[in-house]
């Protein structure tokens, strides 16, 4: 039983600014107990990678809205693959369509959580996975 | 057998009571004549009796032309106003080509890199007749620029030139995001853009405060007009600050609000929200013009209220959203599509819109008498309460936040926008909060997938095609001394309006302009405040 808070980044990439979600899911995952750091607007994955790297995050969320999810995806999965951190948790949510979940988990990432996804959902699945590890 | 009377609280924090009589509505807040000060009841003496409301959509397809055909066939349809929607990368000032605009270009509206695209766009449109609002903040004084100079080929004079620009930049930092600048040079664009179209383009509408974003990010009704007129305030100061009288330019300042949420409410609100704002600008900066103490507004049934769950029902939640409107006495009138929570609307979604709200004046004879709602004791008591409560929740942006530019630099308003949100979630998630198909009655369904904009890389590559012919044709001299001449102004307090027209005829693109105002005026440094 480790008492060490999960540190979870959350991050928006891309251009698009819709940021409600990404801020309400931050707030949520707070309030379960963990530890959020939230990337704010217009975020590259380079920005994102160095971030998650300083901040020692177990868990890296985006949050993506414009359509642009498997582009960015897989560009952070590869600069993970590539370093040390390959073993961090990475889940999207936002606007994804069901057809490209299987694309998205083939490629790495853990968890998709669509908009209307729960908090409990979410929470719950961080847990498993960080208790999994 | 009795059983218990529910409480009912609304967003605003009102309790609403099961019963109103005459004693509940205070006799010294009057509502006064339509037309009249201070306008509660709507600004002109016989609204729809005379004119039926604006009915606009939203429309903005990834290329120029594309956009120009849907514009052609909304006119055709009756429709009178059109809006256009930008892609990401223009509304952040960034060109087709430019790396980080991979992926986005023409996604979700008009990909926009020189004044080319504008003409095509605005091919056979005339823009001193069909009025035009550009939903673009960020980078709305080129977008304007270029408008502008496009009335200017089709030998419109200024003068006569009509439309709406949204540029309201202080919203986009509480919501929607799309800000390059810090606040203050961001502001500044905006006092130039209004100081401009004061002296040479009176009929333009310069900007459109948004109380929609500010709702749709988390706010309540009342947090949605009491900051809007907090930023709203902020303009007008910027205009004054350049000499302008108030009865000059106020009165060209309209707003963008929001509705979904309680019925009565949300009526409630646009009255409310016309009153105060006729005392603020009567009052606070002693208008003497009528004209300009009324709340021009465009109500957008709003996108917050729909549901991708039994999606059919957001025909009837746009219908009531329209009758809201008509009631609340609304001059311009934009309905969201029923689709639009998991798709882009369609064609077919977009024009039951439109004769949803074609039906309410047509049919329903909502539009026969002026507000009819007047003297409820209901919504009358409603009128004043939310009146009184928009009042306190500016008077804590003034005095303990030190004003909204400080409030959002500081990202304090953000902060208390995420928060509501995230309480309004908690509320629909464990059932608080009702929402029909989906805390309530819900029903097993057909899993609807969304539709995202695609993403078309032919779109791309056609637009950075475009954009490489123009540069090779323009005469790169004059683009270079007109960029020297944008730098200029913008390191000075020069208004930059005249440069920038002179640089977007030169067929400079948006991203070089930007690039200039961005080496002078540099980022917004976001402050991350949850």
């Amino acid at each position: 039983m480790t008492t060490k808070a999960i540190r979870i980044l959350i991050a928006k990439p891309g251009l698009d600014g819709h940021d409600r979600g990404a801020k309400v899911v931050a707030l949520a995952l707070r309030n379960a107990g963990f530890e959020v750091i939230y990337t704010g607007l217009h975020q590259t994955v380079e920005q994102i990678f160095d971030t998650a790297l300083q901040e020692d995050v177990d868990v890296i969320g985006l949050s993506i809205l414009s359509g642009a999810h498997l582009p960015i995806a897989e560009k952070l999965m590869a600069k993970l693959k590539h370093t040390d951190m390959n073993d961090k948790i990475v889940l999207i949510g936002g606007n994804i369509p069901e057809r490209d979940i299987p694309s998205l988990k083939a490629i790495g990432v853990l968890g998709v959580f669509p908009t209307g996804s729960s908090f409990d959902e979410i929470t719950a699945f961080i847990q498993t996975c960080m208790a999994d590890k | 057998m009795s059983s218990k009377i529910r409480d009912v609280v609304l967003e605003s924090g009102i309790q609403v009571k099961p019963v109103y009589n005459p004693e509940d509505v205070d006799p010294k807040n009057e509502i006064g004549q339509p037309g009249e000060f201070p306008f509660t009841r709507g600004i002109h003496p016989y609204m729809y009796r005379q004119r039926p409301f604006t009915m606009r959509q939203y429309a903005g397809f990834g290329a120029p032309h594309e956009t120009n055909q849907r514009f052609k066939f909304l006119i055709e349809n009756g429709q009178n106003a059109l809006n256009v929607a930008f892609d990401l990368p223009t509304q952040m000032g960034l060109d087709s080509s430019d790396p980080l605009a991979e992926g986005e270009v023409g996604r979700v509206g008009m990909a926009v890199d020189t004044l080319a695209d504008m003409e095509v766009a605005f091919t056979g449109i005339p823009l001193d007749q069909i009025s035009v609002s550009l939903t673009i903040n960020a980078v709305a004084a080129p977008i304007m620029a270029m408008y502008f100079v496009v009335a200017e080929k089709q030998g419109i004079p200024l003068a006569e030139v009509r439309g709406t620009a949204q540029n309201d930049i202080l919203k986009e930092y509480i919501g929607r995001g799309a800000w390059i600048f810090p606040v203050e040079p961001a502001v500044r664009l905006i006092g130039d853009t209004i100081e401009f179209c004061a002296s040479h383009a009176p009929k333009y509408y310069p900007v459109s405060v948004c109380g929609y974003h500010i709702r749709e990010s988390g706010a309540n009704p009342v947090q949605e007009i009491a900051y809007a007129y907090a930023i709203a305030k902020e303009y007008i100061k910027r205009g004054l600050g350049r000499g302008l009288g108030v009865d000059d330019f106020a009165g060209q300042i309209s707003f963008n609000l929001d509705i979904f949420g309680n019925f009565f409410e949300q009526i409630a609100k646009f009255r409310a929200a016309r009153r105060l704002w006729a005392r603020i600008i009567r009052d606070e900066f002693g208008a003497k013009n009528p004209n300009t103490m009324m709340m021009k507004m465009i109500a957008g049934g709003g996108g917050g209220g729909l549901t991708i769950e039994q999606p059919e029902n957001n025909i009837v939640r746009g219908a009531y959203y329209a009758l809201i409107s008509a009631l609340s006495g609304t001059q311009t009138m934009a309905l969201c599509s029923y689709d639009e929570a998991y798709t882009i609307p369609t064609e077919k979604a977009a024009l039951i819109s439109l004769r949803t709200m074609q039906m309410l004046i047509e049919e329903m004879g909502v539009g026969d008498t002026v507000d009819p709602l007047a003297g409820s004791y209901y919504v009358e008591s409603l009128t004043n309460e939310i009146e009184a409560r928009i009042v306190t929740e500016m008077k804590r942006v003034e005095d303990e936040w030190g004003g909204i530019v400080k409030a959002v630099s500081e990202g304090i308003v953000q902060g208390e926008v995420a928060h509501q949100a995230f309480a309004y979630e908690k509320g629909i998630q464990d059932g608080s909060i009702p929402k029909v198909g989906v805390n309530r009655y819900r029903m097993e369904e057909e899993k609807r997938d969304v539709a995202l904009h695609t993403y078309n890389p032919d779109q791309a590559e056609d637009a950075i095609r475009r954009t490489a012919e123009v540069i090779a044709r323009r005469d790169s001299s004059a683009v270079k001394a007109a960029l020297e001449k944008v730098r200029a102004a913008a390191g000075s307090d020069q208004n930059l309006m005249p440069s920038l027209m002179e640089a977007v005829r030169a067929y400079a693109t948006l991203g070089e302009i930007t690039g200039v105002m961005k080496d002078v005026f540099g980022k917004f440094p976001e402050p991350v405040n949850l």
